[in-house]
């Protein structure tokens, strides 16, 4: 049976269909729906970890024991994964072990372009590059075959393009490998530095009979065209390359690109008169030809910065351009994402873009968006984490350099548990004075709605321990601790006055949910959400101040000569508005 | 079998675009199309713009559609429409829906939302005018601009070897598959 599925769920079905029997993520576009998709098979235990570290090495322990497994992460969570990953290729595997790197070329939705080919190279991991969802599966299941065949580690490249893009695949049935019998194996799996530089010698005879399946592999394939031009091409980019060229051109196309399969690309090579290469962002695979002698054309054509297109490879390599239609685009108004109506992180961001002499060092998530007009509340923002040691870094900078201002990391609640809380170790352990805020809105917003170690569920569904946030900063020695509801201004403003004039360690939680969670009948107890009503303006009141407009909203507009108008199929009655008009001009409805 | 044929849907988050190039996917797919989906929505749930490309046809490569190479264009939003045009070819399809959607540098007065749209697209390409927004009114159901949307394209690409019914009623959820099906007539009848 043939079905469209993207990329990601191609892998979940790979995963399920190899027998793989334990998997751990944390959270990242475009990676995300991997997890998501493998946690209904229920023959797979599925979990997200706080970050990409532990799930790597959750996933590393479950193959070392015996088990199949897979961790899947975005390409800046391999950042994060590295420290085990580099020594994991040095044991190798029991069961076999994928790890999913999604990168995101075009940064769709990241903060860089990073292309993890080269983790493959650096960390000597045997890495596959699919080009559609049936090679996303077939990559998976091969994988664990070459995994456990060469006791290795797989190292399997998406790209944002094919996480997202639904091509055909066909389903076949799940073939139950069990679990592998563990034996203790100290010369294997404890990577001292004795035992490494055995482990070191054996991975590079390794290396060396993975270079020859990669000669013979089908994956590394050769369709024989026109021979007058050679395209040596992997991933998504074989398909763009296909799409321009048809079979006007011959070409390599790799499915396994570390190691190489020298002796295929020299054959190659030979018999085709011109010879390309087509990659995504960076000259990996043209680095690695040139350095075998062989003249290639790449780079020089073809940008390493942004998503390659077809468009792209045809004005590069043909000088051809598709004809288009022109419209002024001056008249074309951007669509900037923008904190949802009702978000709860807009009453904080608006009381401290109030705030003299601040600096906010931000993070990575929907409260990222603080930092985009008209609210404009943010400092910095590098990675995961950084935040509050960033912060900190910036209030030690500022007291050793005699400038007075107060510093606020604001971070989410799991990027807090994701590797805030180092951080926050720092900033007490070092008697730092940086204050952190963290922006607990019940769930993790970014990525679409997943559980986390705060929310009281598991990936599976199941309920469980909720882990208190004020209690882990209290076991951390912070003194000052305040939860507060940042949808109330005066209760927000007066948290952060107080953080401004203390001169030791301050976290402020803002506690509430989500405008776009489905809560629980608890939550929605809880927090009234139900009992909340709508606001709207009573234009004889408005004076046209635009105030409101301050607060970014998305459901509030403005007409010269009536004034703002809120939109009432948008609008939550979150009272953020309510609060700003010094008019008393909007008002609830019904009341 | 003929050429790839190349659909692009845009609009704004909310929409509903993904459960209609569900549809259509799904439709191609049961006719016996090799079909690619590329879908765009990075943070669209935050009101950032949302488009998905459809190609198929007997073998499909790319599964994204480049500038000038859309064989049709289906804009749920007027400025997005515009935002979206060079990827159509200049003797391709615009179907366009009658609404506009402000984003937030309109919202908060620091810009003007575009105006003559409609007008101006018409002089540069085949353009048909829906207004699916009053039809879902009519309908019952604001929600069903989105299969009102495709049943216009499906008319005007004019795809004739698929059973649209089925594919609708293995796509939407129970409840609502009777409204959408008359969505999907109702969308067809505007073209």
């Amino acid at each position: 049976m043939k079905r469209l599925l993207t990329g990601n769920e191609a892998v979940a079905r790979g995963a399920y269909e190899a027998g793989v029997t334990v998997a751990s993520a944390y959270p990242g576009t475009p990676s995300t729906e991997i997890l998501e998709n493998i946690a209904k098979y229920k023959e797979i235990y599925s979990e997200w970890a706080p970050n990409e570290k532990v799930a790597l090495e959750v996933a590393i322990g479950a193959s070392i024991a015996g088990a199949r497994s897979i961790a899947a992460m975005k390409h800046v969570g391999v950042n994060v994964a590295a420290d085990p990953l580099f020594t994991f290729a040095y044991t190798g595997v029991n069961g076999g072990c994928i790890l999913i790197t999604a990168d995101d070329p075009g940064m769709h939705s990241s903060q860089n372009e990073q292309d993890n080919r080269y983790y493959a190279k650096s960390a000597k991991l045997v890495m596959l590059e699919p080009s559609d969802s049936q090679e996303a599966k077939d990559f998976v299941k091969l994988g664990y075959e070459i995994s456990e065949k060469f006791d290795v580690p797989i190292l399997l490249r998406l790209t944002t393009r094919i996480c997202h893009s639904k091509t055909l695949v066909e389903l076949e049935e799940r073939h139950e490998v069990g679990i592998k019998e563990y034996n203790k194996n100290i010369a294997k799996y404890v990577a001292t530095p004795a035992n490494g530089r055995v482990l070191h010698v054996k991975l590079e005879e390794k290396l060396k009979k993975l270079e020859e399946y990669s000669n013979n592999t089908p994956i590394n394939k050769v369709e024989f065209n026109d021979k007058s031009i050679g395209i040596i091409t992997s991933g998504v980019a074989y398909q763009y390359a296909k799409e321009v060229f048809g079979d006007n051109a011959s070409y390599l196309k790799l499915g396994m690109t570390f190691p190489l399969p020298k002796q295929k690309i020299r054959e190659f090579a030979k018999q085709v008169d011109k010879l390309y290469v087509i990659e995504e962002l960076e000259p990996y695979l043209e680095t690695e030809i040139k350095a075998m002698g062989i003249d290639i054309i790449g780079k020089e054509l073809i940008p390493n910065i942004g998503e390659l297109n077809p468009d792209i490879i045809r004005e590069a390599l043909l000088g051809e351009k598709k004809e288009i239609i022109e419209m002024n685009s001056e008249k074309i108004v951007s669509r900037p994402p923008t904190m949802c109506a009702g978000c709860p992180h807009r009453g904080l961001f608006y009381v401290l873009s109030k705030k003299k002499n601040v600096v906010i060092t931000g993070d990575i998530g929907c409260y990222t968006l603080g930092s985009a007009p008209p609210l404009e509340t943010m400092d910095t923002c590098i990675c995961m984490g950084a935040s509050v040691s960033a912060g900190h870094g910036f209030s030690k900078a500022f007291e050793v350099n005699g400038k007075e201002a107060k510093v606020f990391g604001v971070i989410g609640d799991s990027t807090f548990f994701h590797s805030g809380i180092t951080g926050l170790i720092d900033i007490v352990y070092n008697k730092g004075n940086a204050a952190t805020i963290i922006l607990d809105n019940r769930i993790t917003g970014m990525t679409g709605h997943q559980e986390n170690p705060g929310t009281g569920y598991t990936l599976m569904g199941e309920v469980t321990e909720q882990i208190d946030l004020v209690k882990i900063c209290e076991a951390i020695g912070v003194k000052h601790i305040e939860v507060i509801n940042p949808l109330d201004l005066k209760e927000t403003e007066k948290a952060i006055d107080k953080a401004i004039n203390t001169d030791e360690p301050v976290v402020i939680i803002t506690k509430w949910p989500c405008v776009l969670k489905k809560s629980p009948k608890e939550e929605i107890e809880e927090y009234g959400l139900d009992q909340r009503k709508i606001c709207t303006v009573e234009s004889d009141k408005c004076k046209q101040c635009k105030l409101c407009l301050k607060v970014g909203c998305p459901a509030i507009s403005f007409e010269e000569g009536i004034g703002a108008i809120i939109d009432d199929t948008m609008c939550v009655g979150c009272d953020v508005c309510l609060q700003v008009c010094p008019f008393n001009a909007i008002v609830k409805v019904g009341e | 079998m003929s050429e790839t044929k190349n659909i692009l849907l845009v609009g704004v988050g909310g929409q509903g675009i993904i459960l209609a190039s569900k549809v259509l996917s799904k439709g191609l797919v049961d006719a016996g199309f090799d079909v690619k989906m590329s879908e765009v929505h990075g943070m669209a749930q935050r009101g950032g713009s949302v488009t998905t490309q459809v190609r198929y046809g007997e073998k499909v490569y790319s599964p994204i559609i480049g500038k000038g190479q859309a064989d049709i264009l289906v804009a749920f939003e007027k400025m997005e429409a515009m935002r979206w045009i060079e990827y159509l070819k200049p003797n391709g399809k615009l179907v366009i829906n009658n609404y506009s959607i402000p984003s937030v540098p309109v919202l908060t007065g620091q810009v003007k939302y575009p105006e003559n749209i409609i007008e101006e697209l018409k002089e540069k390409v085949d353009t048909t005018v829906i207004d699916a927004a009053n039809a879902a009114r009519e309908l019952g159901n604001i929600r069903t601009q989105n299969i009102i949307m495709l049943g216009a394209l499906v008319k005007a690409l004019n795809i004739t070897e698929v059973n649209w019914e089925e594919a609708i009623k293995e796509t939407v959820k129970e409840k609502y598959i009777d409204i959408n099906l008359k969505a999907f007539k109702r969308g067809m009848e505007l073209v």
